[in-house]
């Protein structure tokens, strides 16, 4: 069976601040990543330039998967990613304000190309919402139901990101991904709240997880990828070697 | 020289890095003339049976390809590229290339759909495309599809994922990898490196 992902996520938010981007993906590439995702936060249209010389450079350094999300609202942003040598593209707010965007990417490109990038917050027990723009409005609808409507648009992939979880370092929202794991049939990567190794064993096992990601935790050395995989790998948590 | 199809399918610019990182001459082309001149082919794609048919038939590379294939000419297929050396493909119930007798299926869904990730490849016997690869290595799957070879001598490589499916396909001078190994890091280079080494 597929192996449990071990997925590191690379923000840009600053590129002076960050350093270079390609270089932190060919590290990680090196250190056991089974696949990168690229996230312009603040996806302006100065950026966009910088955004597609980027992926250029790191289609020509790495050689895993690697996925890039942020501002993408048409066809054409999609296609300019793809064609700048990304290998699948997340599409967020722009795919819920439109959601035949999903569709006709998944037309033109393929499933596997269209990650749905999905941020929850959990309204009451049982019930998580979608939120868009950065994960500053609340939608209303049900992550459930946008969940399996964006599948049935086309999207191959979700990007389960828990804002409840983001960034308290307590673990992944392992509740939240069961319930979207057990509605949908296609892949899903738990995002959000790594904070120990635990965490990564427990979002597969219980979370029924098929991918982990996490940024800061690998970014400031706190963990490295190898110690992840091996501590899943001695919990029968099959797990690609390097 | 390796020409690397270009039927409007597939992450062309991912095979070409691979080849340009092992020093191989490349070109990616969808001209008769540049297919016949190169040495071996490379076959990429992602995306539905159907489609790639479509596209490899409006530029006439259906025909040219299968006869260069039946020249003998080294030829690696990979993810798409591999299905559409069979007979059919169950994807929008297509006629394919019909180079290697077989049909395509897709997988139950038992399993999350399609395979996304990395999964274990076992050798079923020795070859020099697993030179220097460990057994037992993962490579990188995109398919929702998987390929059924009718002689099942055939299979080099097999990977499990609700059923036990080909993985790695070898008749003469064709080789067709289910996975990418443009995108299966070191290994994946490993094997590029080994099949350019075969011809």
């Amino acid at each position: 069976m597929t192996e449990g992902k071990v997925v590191k996520g690379i923000q840009f938010v600053n590129f002076r601040d960050a350093g270079d981007p390609v270089t932190l993906a060919k590290k990680y590439d090196e250190q056991g990543a089974d696949e990168l995702v690229f996230l312009d936060i603040t996806a302006t249209t100065e950026n966009r330039n910088i955004l597609l010389d980027v992926v250029r450079r790191t289609a020509k350094n790495v050689s895993i998967p690697f996925s890039v999300g942020g501002g993408i609202r048409s066809v054409e942003d999609m296609r300019l990613v793809l064609e700048n040598g990304a290998d699948k593209v997340a599409v967020n707010t722009g795919a819920f304000n439109n959601p035949g965007l999903i569709a006709d990417c998944a037309n033109y490109f393929g499933r596997q190309c269209v990650i749905l990038s999905l941020d929850a917050r959990q309204i009451k027990k049982g019930r998580w919402n979608v939120f868009i723009n950065g994960g500053k409005t609340d939608t209303g609808v049900s992550a459930v139901e946008w969940a399996k409507k964006a599948v049935l648009l086309g999207a191959g992939e979700i990007l389960l990101t828990s804002i409840d979880t983001d960034g308290m370092k307590k673990g992944f929202d392992v509740e939240l991904t069961k319930l979207i794991s057990k509605n949908v049939n296609v892949p899903i990567i738990a995002s959000g709240g790594a904070g120990k190794i635990e965490d990564f064993y427990e979002i597969f096992k219980k979370g029924k997880a098929d991918a982990a990601l996490a940024a800061s935790l690998f970014h400031f050395g706190e963990l490295t990828i190898n110690q992840v995989k091996n501590y899943l790998k001695n919990r029968d948590i099959p797990v690609r070697s390097i | 020289m390796i020409a690397i199809i270009d039927y409007g399918l597939g992450n062309l610019g991912s095979v070409k890095n691979t080849l340009d990182k092992l020093g191989v001459d490349s070109v990616i082309s969808k001209s008769k003339k540049d297919i016949e001149k190169a040495d071996g082919l490379i076959l990429p794609g992602v995306g539905s049976a159907r489609q790639g048919m479509e596209n490899l038939k409006n530029r006439k590379l259906d025909k040219i390809l299968v006869n260069e294939i039946k020249k003998g000419k080294p030829f690696l297929g990979i993810c798409l590229g591999m299905q559409l050396l069979f007979s059919e493909s169950k994807e929008g119930n297509s006629k394919c290339l019909n180079v290697i007798e077989g049909t395509v299926k897709e997988f139950s869904s038992e399993v999350k759909v399609p395979q996304i990730g990395w999964n274990m490849v076992e050798q079923k016997t020795e070859s020099e495309l697993f030179k220097n690869i460990p057994r037992n290595s993962s490579f990188y799957f995109v398919n929702s599809f998987y390929c059924l070879p009718d002689d099942k001598s055939l299979i080099f490589g097999e990977t499990e994922y609700g059923v036990n499916f080909c993985s790695i396909l070898i008749k003469e001078n064709i080789v067709a990898t289910q996975f990418h190994p443009e995108k299966s890091g070191q290994v994946g280079r490993q094997f590029i490196k080994n099949f350019i080494k075969l011809i």
